[in-house]
C-alpha cells in the first residue's frame, strides 16, 4: 500500500486522536504552569443610610473584579512555575508527616491519600481478578455444555452494566437500611454501617471491582482454555501429574500471553478508578487520583473551577500510569522483538 | 468425545466446581436482580428488613397495587409469546418491508417499533382488560404480589427522565456512527499496511488508550468554555461555545474511543484474507474501490461487534459527559447523580433505583441479543495475541 493511500485511510482517525488526545495533553501541560485569575481592584465604596439630621455614611474598601465592556469578569493568566504542583503535592506537609512518622497525617493530604488508594487498589485487584476469572473459566469448562450459555450470559451482566449504576446497586444493598446490612445486623446483633469508615468502603470497592472485571478475565481465559493442547495434558497425566500440577505446568503456561494481556488492560482500566467513588459517595473517606482531578474541575459554590490545580494533578496522574505500565510494556516489547527474530 | 479414564473427575471435584459456579452466578446476578425488585415496591417494602417482604411487598399490596395470580399467569404468557415472536416473526417482517441495503436501519426501526408496541400492550392494554376481570373473579383475582410502577411514572414523567434518555441516545448514536466510520477506514489501512509507521501508530494508540479520561477533560474544559472567543478569528461572530454541546462531546468520546476501535477492527480485518482485495486490485480497482466493493460486504460481523463496544463507552460514560455537558443536555448516567443530592426521603431513593434500572434495562437486552458478538469481541484481540 502506498503511503498516500495509507494516509488517506488512517488520516481521519489520526486527526481525531491528535486533535482530541494529543492536543489536550499539551494544553494540560501548559495550563499546569499557569494560573488564571480574575483581575481584582480595590474600590472605595461609600454607603449611606438615612438617619436623623444627617445621613450616616461609612466608607470601606472593597475588592471587586474588573469588568470588561460586556460586563464579563476580566481574567489574567500568569506563569507560576511549579506553584500548582506544590499546591497539589503539599510537600512541606508531607515531609513533616513523614518526619513525625504519622501515617494519619499523610492521609490528611488529598493527593497522597488518593495516590495510596489508587496504587494499592490497582495492584491488589489485579491478582484477585486473575484468580477469580480463571476459577470461573475452569468451572465453566468443567460444566455440562448446556448450561454454559446461560452462565456466560449471567457472567456478562456485571461487566456490561454501567459502572456507576453497578456500584450504586451494591451501595443500595449495603446502605444503612439495605437488605444485606440488615441481614448482617441480624446475625451479629450489632449496629453496622458500611459507609461510615474507610476500611469497609474499601472492602466493598474491592468487591465491586472484582465483580465488575472478573467476567472480562473469565471470557478471555475461557476462550484460551478451548485451545489447550489435549495431547500435552494426556501425556502429563501419563507422567503422573496431579490435577494441580497439570494446572500449574500445562494450563497456566499456555494461558500466559492472555494473563499478560489481561494484566495490561486491567492496569490501564483500574488505575482510572473513579465510578466507585461516585456510586458509593465515599469522597469523605476514600478518593482516587482521577476523582481528585474531577473534583478540582467541578465548579465550587462560587462557580470557579480550580483548573491549574486540576492540570497539575492530571499531569501527576499521567506520570503515575507511565510508571505503572513501563514494566509490562517492556516485557511485551521484548516478546515482540523475540518473536520477530 | 469420551474423556479418558485418567482425566475423569472425582465427584467431590465436580460438585465443588458446580457449587462455585452456582455461587458466582448468584453473586453476579443478585445486585442487579435486587435493584430491579426494589424499583417496583413502595419505599417501605423496598427497604424492608426481611428479604421476603421486599419480594412480596405487603405494604405495596396494602396500597392496592399488586398482581393477582391471573395477572402473573397472563403476563408470563404474553411475555413468552412476545419474546418468541421477536425471534421468529420479526426478522421476516423486517426483511420483507425493508429496502435492500438499508437492513441495519430497518432493524433499528423494527426494534424501536416492536419495543413501543410491547410497552403499549403490556402496560396499557393488559391492565385495562385484566382490571375488570380481576374484580369479577373474587379471591383468585385479589393481589398476592405487591408491585407498583409509580416510581417509573415519577421518574419518566415528572422528572422528565425521557429528556436525558433522548440525550443519551443522541450521544451514543453519534459516537457509534462516527467512530465506526473513522475506525473502519483506519483499521483497514492498518491491517493492510505492514509498514513501520503503522506499527508505531498502533503503539501510540495503545499509549493513548492508557490515559485516564480526567487528564484529557482537564485539557478540554477551559478551551471548550472559552471556545467562542478562541474560535472568533476563524468563524467570526457565530463561533460556537463548545461547552454543553452534544456534538462536541460526541467528538471527544469518538477520539477517546479511537485507539480501542482501531485495534479491534484491525484484528478483524486481518482475519479477512488479503487475497480478496488483491484480486479486486488485479481487476483494476483502486484501494478505495476494493474497500467499498469487496471488503465492506464481508466486514459487518467485526463492525457490529466493535459498534457494541463503542455503544457501551458512549452509554456508560460518566466523567466526560458530566463535566462537558450542561444540565439541559445531560445524559442519563450523570443525571442520576442529581438524585444523590435530593435523596432525602426514601421515596427519592426508590425513584433513583427506578432510574438506575431504567438505565440498565437496554444493556440487559443488548447482552441478550448480542451475547455471541460481545464474547467474540472480547476474545478477538486477546487470543490471537
Amino acid at each position: 500500500m502506498k503511503f498516500k493511500t495509507f494516509a488517506a485511510f488512517v488520516g481521519p482517525s489520526v486527526f481525531m486522536m491528535l486533535l482530541f488526545i494529543a492536543a489536550p495533553l499539551v494544553s494540560v501541560f501548559i495550563q499546569s504552569f499557569q494560573v488564571t485569575q480574575p483581575i481584582l481592584e480595590q474600590v472605595e465604596v461609600e454607603t449611606c443610610t438615612p438617619g436623623f439630621l444627617t445621613q450616616t455614611c461609612t466608607t470601606e474598601t472593597k475588592t471587586v473584579p474588573v469588568l470588561d465592556e460586556n460586563g464579563k469578569t476580566m481574567t489574567e493568566t500568569s506563569w507560576v512555575g511549579f506553584q500548582s504542583y506544590r499546591n497539589v503535592l503539599q510537600m512541606d506537609k508531607f515531609w513533616e508527616a513523614v518526619g513525625n512518622g504519622s501515617w494519619n497525617d499523610i492521609n490528611q493530604i488529598d493527593f497522597w491519600r488518593a495516590l495510596r488508594f489508587t496504587l494499592m487498589f490497582t495492584l491488589l485487584t489485579l491478582p484477585m481478578v486473575l484468580i477469580v476469572g480463571l476459577a470461573i473459566a475452569l468451572a465453566v469448562n468443567n460444566a455440562v455444555r448446556s448450561i454454559r450459555g446461560p452462565v456466560i450470559f449471567i457472567s456478562l451482566l456485571p461487566f456490561i452494566i454501567t459502572p456507576v449504576i453497578g456500584s450504586l446497586s451494591i451501595y443500595w444493598l449495603f446502605v444503612g437500611d439495605g437488605i444485606l446490612t440488615r441481614l448482617m445486623e441480624q446475625w451479629s446483633g450489632q449496629n453496622i454501617s458500611m459507609f461510615a469508615q474507610a476500611w469497609t468502603i474499601e472492602l466493598l470497592m474491592y468487591f465491586f471491582r472484582v465483580w465488575n472485571n472478573a467476567p472480562f478475565a473469565f471470557v478471555i481465559f475461557y476462550a484460551g482454555l478451548q485451545t489447550v493442547n489435549m495431547d500435552t495434558l494426556e501425556s502429563a497425566v501419563i507422567d503422573g501429574a496431579s490435577r494441580w500440577e497439570r494446572l500449574r505446568h500445562v494450563i497456566i503456561p499456555h494461558l500466559m500471553p492472555l494473563i499478560i494481556f489481561i494484566a495490561l488492560i486491567h492496569l490501564m482500566d483500574v488505575y482510572r478508578v473513579f465510578e466507585e467513588i461516585v456510586g458509593f459517595r465515599s469522597q469523605a473517606h476514600v478518593i482516587s487520583l482521577q476523582w481528585l482531578t474531577y473534583d478540582f474541575m467541578t465548579p465550587d459554590d462560587a462557580g470557579n473551577r480550580a483548573m491549574s490545580r486540576a492540570s497539575a494533578s492530571a499531569m501527576l496522574t499521567m506520570i503515575g500510569i507511565v510508571f505503572l505500565l513501563i514494566l509490562p510494556l517492556r516485557r511485551t516489547w521484548r516478546d515482540h522483538k523475540g518473536s520477530a527474530n | 468425545m469420551s474423556t479418558p479414564k485418567a482425566m475423569q473427575q472425582s465427584f467431590a471435584l465436580r460438585f465443588s466446581s458446580g457449587a462455585f459456579l452456582a455461587f458466582w452466578c448468584l453473586i453476579a446476578a443478585f445486585p442487579i436482580f435486587w435493584i430491579a425488585v426494589m424499583s417496583f415496591k413502595s419505599p417501605v417494602d423496598a427497604f424492608a428488613a426481611s428479604p421476603w417482604d421486599v419480594i412480596t411487598g405487603p405494604a405495596t399490596r396494602a396500597n392496592g397495587d399488586g398482581l393477582s395470580i391471573l395477572d402473573i399467569v397472563v403476563g408470563l404468557v404474553v411475555l413468552y409469546f412476545a419474546i418468541r415472536w421477536a425471534f421468529t416473526r420479526l426478522p421476516g417482517l423486517v426483511r420483507q418491508y425493508c429496502p435492500p441495503g438499508m437492513i441495519v436501519l430497518g432493524w433499528v426501526i423494527g426494534a424501536i417499533a416492536y419495543g413501543i408496541l410491547f410497552v403499549l400492550v403490556f402496560f396499557t392494554l393488559m391492565p385495562l382488560i385484566l382490571g375488570p376481570i380481576n374484580s369479577l373473579l373474587g379471591p383468585l383475582g385479589s393481589p398476592i404480589l405487591g408491585l407498583t410502577t409509580e416510581h417509573y411514572v415519577a421518574v419518566w414523567g415528572e422528572n422528565e427522565f425521557y429528556r436525558n434518555f433522548l440525550n443519551s441516545m443522541l450521544v451514543t448514536a453519534g459516537v457509534v456512527t462516527v467512530s465506526l466510520t473513522v475506525g473502519t477506514l483506519a483499521g483497514y489501512g492498518l491491517a493492510r499496511s505492514g509498514s513501520d509507521l503503522a506499527f508505531w501508530l498502533l503503539i501510540l494508540a495503545l499509549i493513548f488508550r492508557a490515559l485516564p479520561h480526567s487528564v484529557l477533560v482537564a485539557g478540554y474544559l477551559p478551551v471548550f468554555i472559552n471556545s467562542s472567543e478562541i474560535l472568533a478569528p476563524i468563524f467570526g461572530e457565530g463561533a460556537p461555545t463548545l461547552y454543553g454541546q452534544p456534538w462536541a462531546v460526541i467528538a471527544v468520546l469518538v477520539a477517546i474511543n479511537q485507539p480501542f476501535t482501531i485495534w479491534m477492527l484491525r484484528s478483524f480485518f486481518q482475519n479477512i484474507p488479503a487475497e480478496l482485495d488483491e484480486a479486486a486490485r488485479v481487476d483494476g480497482c483502486s484501494h478505495f474501490q476494493a474497500f467499498r466493493r469487496v471488503i465492506m460486504p464481508v466486514m459487518w460481523p467485526g463492525v457490529i461487534t466493535t459498534g457494541l463496544f463503542s455503544f457501551l463507552l458512549g452509554y456508560n460514560d460518566f466523567l466526560v459527559t458530566s463535566l462537558l455537558l450542561d444540565a439541559q443536555n445531560q445524559t442519563m448516567v450523570p443525571a442520576i447523580a442529581g438524585y444523590f443530592n435530593r435523596e432525602t426521603t426514601t421515596t427519592d431513593q426508590v425513584e433513583a433505583v427506578a432510574a438506575a434500572v431504567s438505565i440498565t434495562a437496554p444493556l440487559f437486552l443488548l447482552v441478550m441479543i448480542f451475547q455471541r458478538q460481545i464474547v467474540s469481541g472480547l476474545t478477538a484481540g486477546a487470543v490471537k495475541g
